[in-house]
This record gives C-alpha cells, structure tokens and sequence, in this order.
C-alpha cells in the first residue's frame, strides 16, 4: 500500500494539534489538578493550598462512608453486568439461530446505547414513580409493595435496571457479532455429531465466545463505574440514606454540595485508577486473545 | 449399513430452484462420487442426505426410512466437510470423542474408543493437541476419525481434500478408500476433482446444474459419456469436439471442410443424415504426414506432459489436440494428418447433446438415470 507522508511537518502538526489542544484541555489538565487537589489542602473560595500528602486518601480509606459507596458501587457494577450481559446473550442466541445472515438490522439496536444516561434516568424515573407511573398501578393492587424512595434495595434495583437496559443493546450487538462469527460449519458438524439446540450453545458457541464475553465484561463494569452519574442524579440522587451513592456520584455530592474538593479529588484520582486498571486487563487481554487456530 | 434412495429431489433457495428433481440409488456398502464443476449442487444435495438441508420436494430414504423430518442426528450419516469443521477449542481426543459424549458413553469407554480409533488413522500422539497446532493433512485425518468413530450407516464426504496440497491429496484419497473397504459403510463423496472421483468411485454420478446427466462406473462414464457435457468434463486432456453430418453411403461422418471421419457401418446406418457432434479423445488420435489420416490440421503448439506430448492443432478454426507419446515438435502453422480410428468416434446429437450410439449395449438412452426402484 502507497502511503502518503507530509513533506512539511508544519502540516502534520498543525493538523494533529486541534486533537492534542482537545485532549489535554479536557484529560491532562482537569486530571492533573485533581492529582494535585488530593495531595492538598484545597480551600473551597480559592486561596493557598498546603501540602497534605496522602492525608486525604488515609481518610477516605478509614471512611466508612466510603467503604459503604464502594460497596453499593460493587452491587450495582455487578447487578447491571450480569442483568445486562445476561439478557443480552439470550437475545443474540436467539437471534442468531433466527436471523443468520442478517446484518441491517443491527444498526437499529445500537441506539439505546446512544441515549444518554439521564435520558433514561428521567425516562425509568417515570416508569419505576410509585404514585404516578407504570408501578402505581402496582401499588394500588398491592399497597406499598414498591417504594423506591423509602426502600433502599428498591432503588438500588431501579438504577440497575436502568443500567442494564442501556447496556444491554450494546452488549447483544456484540455478542451476535461474535456468535455469527462461529463458522456455520462447525454448528453443522456438532449437530451431525448428534447434539442438539441446547447441547450445541453449551458446547461449541459459549465457549468460542470467551474472548467476546471478557471485552464485553470489562467494558461494562467501566461503564457501570463512570457512566452510572447521569441515573443516579435523576433517579435517586443517591438516596434513600445513601442505599444509591455511588462512587461517582458521591465525587459529586462531596465536592460540589459539601465543598470538600480535597476529598473528592482524592475519590475521582481513585476511581481513575480502577477504571485504568480495568483498561490495562482489557487490553492485556485484547492483546493475548486466545488463540484457537 | 445402508442404501440411499432420492426419488425427485428438489431443492428451491427463495425463487431459485438448484436441483432439480434427481433421481439416484445407491447400493449398500458402495462408493459413490458425486462429480461435477462447482455451484452445480452437489453440496445441496449432499446436505439434503445429511439433514443439514431442507428437502423442497422428493423424498429421500436411507435403509429404507424416509428421513425427510428427521434431524442429522436421527439418519445415522456422518459428515467430513471441506473445511474440516474440527471444534477449535477441544482437543484431538475431545474433538474425535464429542459424538460419544454427547450420546452419554461412559469416559473410560470413550477414552478407549478414541484412542483406538485415533491409533488407526495415525494421530495418536496427537491426541491432546488442539486443532490449531496440526498440519493440514493431521486435522483432515481427525475429522476423519471423528465420522468413524461414530460407526456410521452412511458416510457423507464434501470435498474433504480441496484444502490439502497435490501429493498429500493422493495419499488421503487412497487412505480414505482403504478406510471404505475396512468399514464398508456406504459413502457419498462429492468433489470438482475427476481424478479424485476416477480413482474412489464405485460408480460416479455426473451433475450438470442441477440435474443428473450420468452415472456409471468410472470405466463407463470414460467410455461411453452420456452427453456433451460429460464428455467434455470427464478425461484429460479434455475431449476434442468437431461438428459434421452423418453420411450412410459413406459410412462417415462429413465436416465442413470436406474431410470424412470414418464410422462403424452400424452406427452410420442408424444415424444417416443426422447433424452430430463427434467427440474425439486426444489419447485416441494420431499424428501422421501430411494428406493422410482422416483430418487435415495445422500445428499450433506444444505442450509437454512428462511421458507424453499434447498436440495442439487447429483444423480449420477448430482447436484439436493429439496426446502421443511419440513427440513431435513442429513450427506453428506447418501442416499435420491425424488418424481416427472409427471405434474412437463417440457421437452425439448436435440439439440434444445425448450420446448416440448404435447397436447391442446403446447407451443412447443410458442419459438420466434408472430410476430408484
Ligand atoms: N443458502 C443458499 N441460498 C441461496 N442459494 C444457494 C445457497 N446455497 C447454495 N446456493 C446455490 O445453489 C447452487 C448450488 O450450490 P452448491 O450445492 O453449493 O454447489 P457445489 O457444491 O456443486 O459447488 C449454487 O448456484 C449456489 O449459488
Ligand atoms: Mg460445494
């Protein structure tokens, strides 16, 4: 292949730099900062800053509070991932014993996907509403069988089940992916073999679809850790008595309603650690695929 | 063990219709090839025995059951396909092993099984290998083993040799064959090959877009080729064809440009005046001096074959060539006789392409096929 190469680096430069203005404007600069925030005494009206060391992560870390986010975190990391990745694998078996060969349609799925995450909120907010919307009507069958804004697990399912829904069209997209990329052949020769539907699924397509499954985890347990913001702030801004806080959202709830920038800089510097280290697995992964042939 | 019977089989792909009611029966414990060029449907149909495919009309019946609403798993046929379709995540052993295992035997009677099985086609120690880290010809004999080990009724084979290289191809064909004549299960292999089928086949069955043209032993189908079409795609060097006007008086066939290729007297009676096709098979003909011989050619080129020479000649604007291991090399243009003996002469009727033939034993009519039952 001709490759074109730039005789005056001035143009590659200047065609390189509006991407390099983007990125540290908006991810070096902001994350620098709250490296620095959480290594200091940060004043919430400006003013001087005094080296705090890791004062602020040797609190946070013998923070219940903390710990209590951390642990709904994990619950609703681990809720909207299996639900989302659950349902969606369901899906793409069905479809691909349906609808092999159809790829069009695909598009179509995706957009879920696209909905930001406050958009849903608002939209489940209205649906999961226990005096006006679709679970009213259950409630008055059965007074007081759904109360979100009183019942803790109530809530923490409502935001799962948001996260789960705008997972799950991305999720299946790539799961079908991966299954209509199982040689027809094989699915042939296991049923000449004498398996049948099921047999088949267990044996031949799950297991070929391993790589798929573990991109497809990481990405939701990273998502289920940044994106969950935008639900939870329309849903149930972390209440009821913080069953929904989040660690992303009390970033929020401590640095912009509790003004205490130092400790959610400290939080955010930790959440970006375990989301880089999630890449870091992912792409470790990506790059020793297992290899079948 | 099993026969198979195809009684107007059909199959239609959304308005396409790719076979077209065919018609076979084949023998328990035989060998059969199913030849011809590729897209003419002789996967369709092999799949249509398998299960693999629905059957759009006709029936078909191994060991007498109709298995049209059968699953694969219910005729009792194993597959070899192209492409081996071994399960890349199993290993050699796991791979041969699945249809036992998902049939429930016992592991230590699979793992005995296997072993046995994987010993006879020489892939023991292979045996925990994966797919991935075998040659072309070691993951061919493990699809292999994987068809045997389920003791089949029937064996489908779908061009299991297309992928290996030329020599590897050889010695698989006749490892297959002996693996045939040890089992005895009944076998369908379909391949583009002719060599391939030449050599496997018990009988070969010809397909020409969907249909069936011919079938016979590999030696009748060389011999006495149904139609145009089969001649010109069974033999190698391909058949030369010229056109011409059968002449009783003559006792020959007329060309255009005014030369007689003489035929038995049988055959020139029964098909006086008739406009045919006169197919001449390069191995048959002779080169001799110019002015004698039955046809007047022109040199064009020469192709060397290893034991023999292939003449290529122009008679007329007609291409002809001689294969003769007596080898001439000749300046383009320079003029050449061929001799035709008149027993070589195979004729067929210029409209229909169908074989005509005089006398005891025609095969004027051995077209189609007998049909099952
Ligand atoms: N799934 C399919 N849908 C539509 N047409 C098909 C399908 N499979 C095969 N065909 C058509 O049927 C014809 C026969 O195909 P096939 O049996 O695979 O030929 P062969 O094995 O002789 O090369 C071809 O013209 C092919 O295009
Ligand atoms: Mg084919």
């Amino acid at each position: 292949m001709r490759r074109a190469y730039f005789k005056n680096n001035w143009i590659a430069a200047a065609l390189v730099l509006p991407q390099l203005l983007i990125i540290f404007v908006f991810f070096y600069w902001p994350t620098s900062q709250a490296v620095f925030w959480s290594l200091t005494f940060e004043q919430p009206w400006g003013g001087g800053n005094d080296w705090a060391g890791l004062h602020h992560f040797r609190e946070l870390l013998s923070d219940s509070l903390y710990w209590q986010s951390v642990r709904v975190s994990l619950v609703y990391a681990a809720g909207t991932t299996v639900l989302g990745m659950g349902l969606a694998l369901i899906l793409a078996l069905f479809v691909d014993r349906q609808l092999r060969g159809y790829r069009q349609y695909r598009v179509g799925m995706i957009w879920p996907y696209a909905v930001a995450a406050p958009a849903i909120g608002l939209a489940f907010r209205y649906i999961f509403n226990p005096t006006a919307g679709v679970m009213a009507y259950v409630n008055q069958v059965w007074d007081g069988i759904w109360d979100p804004i009183l019942t803790g697990w109530h809530a923490m399912a409502m935001i799962v089940i948001a996260g789960a829904w705008k997972n799950i069209a991305y999720n299946f997209i790539f799961f079908l992916a991966g299954l209509q990329s199982i040689p027809r052949s094989l699915i042939e020769a296991s049923a000449m073999d004498g398996s049948g539907v099921m047999r088949r699924m267990r044996d031949i397509q799950l297991p070929l679809l391993t790589p798929t499954f573990f991109f497809i985890l990481v990405i939701n347990i990273t998502d289920s850790f940044t994106d969950s913001f935008g639900i939870v702030d329309t849903m149930t801004n972390g209440g009821p008595a913080r069953a929904t806080n989040l660690m992303v959202y009390k970033i929020y709830v401590d640095g912009f309603e509790g003004q205490n920038y130092s400790s959610a800089a400290a939080q955010s510097v930790i959440l970006m650690v375990l989301v880089i280290l999630l890449t870091f697995v992912q792409f470790r992964y990506i790059e020793r695929r297992v290899h079948y042939s | 063990m099993a026969d198979i019977s195809i009684r107007d089989v059909r199959k239609v792909y959304g308005k396409d219709e790719v076979i077209h009611g065919v018609n076979l029966a084949i023998h328990n414990g035989e060998f059969i090839v199913i030849l011809g060029p590729s897209g003419c449907g002789k996967s369709t149909l092999l799949r249509m025995i398998a299960g693999l495919e629905d059957i759009s009309g006709g029936e078909i019946a191994i060991a007498g059951t109709v298995v049209n609403d059968l699953e694969p798993r219910e005729r009792g046929c194993a597959m070899v396909f192209q492409n081996y379709a071994l399960y890349p995540h199993m290993t050699v052993g796991g791979n041969i092993g699945y249809a036992l295992k998902v049939a429930g035997v016992k592991r230590a009677e699979r793992d005995a099984k296997v072993r046995a099985v994987a010993r006879s086609v020489g892939l023991e120690e292979f045996i925990d290998r994966k797919p991935g880290q075998l040659s072309g010809g070691q993951r061919q004999r493990v699809a292999m083993a994987r068809a045997i080990i389920r003791e089949p009724k029937v064996f489908l084979f779908d061009e299991p040799l297309s992928n290996l290289d030329a020599k590897l191809r050889v010695q698989m064909r006749h490892e297959i064959r002996r693996i045939h004549n040890r089992i005895g299960a009944t076998s369908v292999f379909v391949t583009h090959d002719q060599h391939e089928g030449m050599t496997l086949a018990d009988r070969m069955v010809i397909m020409n877009k969907g249909t069936i043209d011919q079938v016979g032993t590999p030696e009748e189908v060389y011999n006495r080729p149904a139609t145009t079409y089969v001649a010109g795609f069974i033999g190698s060097p391909a058949m030369n064809f010229l056109s011409g006007e059968v002449r009783a008086g003559e006792s020959a066939v007329a060309l255009a440009d005014g030369s007689r290729i003489a035929l038995t007297p049988a055959a020139a009676r029964a098909f006086d005046g008739r406009l045919v096709q006169i197919g001449l098979r390069p191995e048959a003909l002779a080169l001799c001096a110019p002015g004698e011989g039955a046809l007047r050619a022109r040199f064009d080129f020469y192709e060397e074959m290893g034991s023999d020479g292939l003449h290529h000649l122009m008679v007329e604007d007609v291409p002809l060539s001689v294969l003769s291991a007596h080898k001439q090399r000749m300046p383009e243009g320079q003029e050449v006789g061929v001799t035709v003996p008149p027993e070589v002469v195979h004729l067929f009727d210029v409209e229909s392409g169908q074989r005509l033939e005089a006398g005891p034993g025609a095969v004027a009519t051995i077209k189609r096929m007998e049909h099952a039952e």
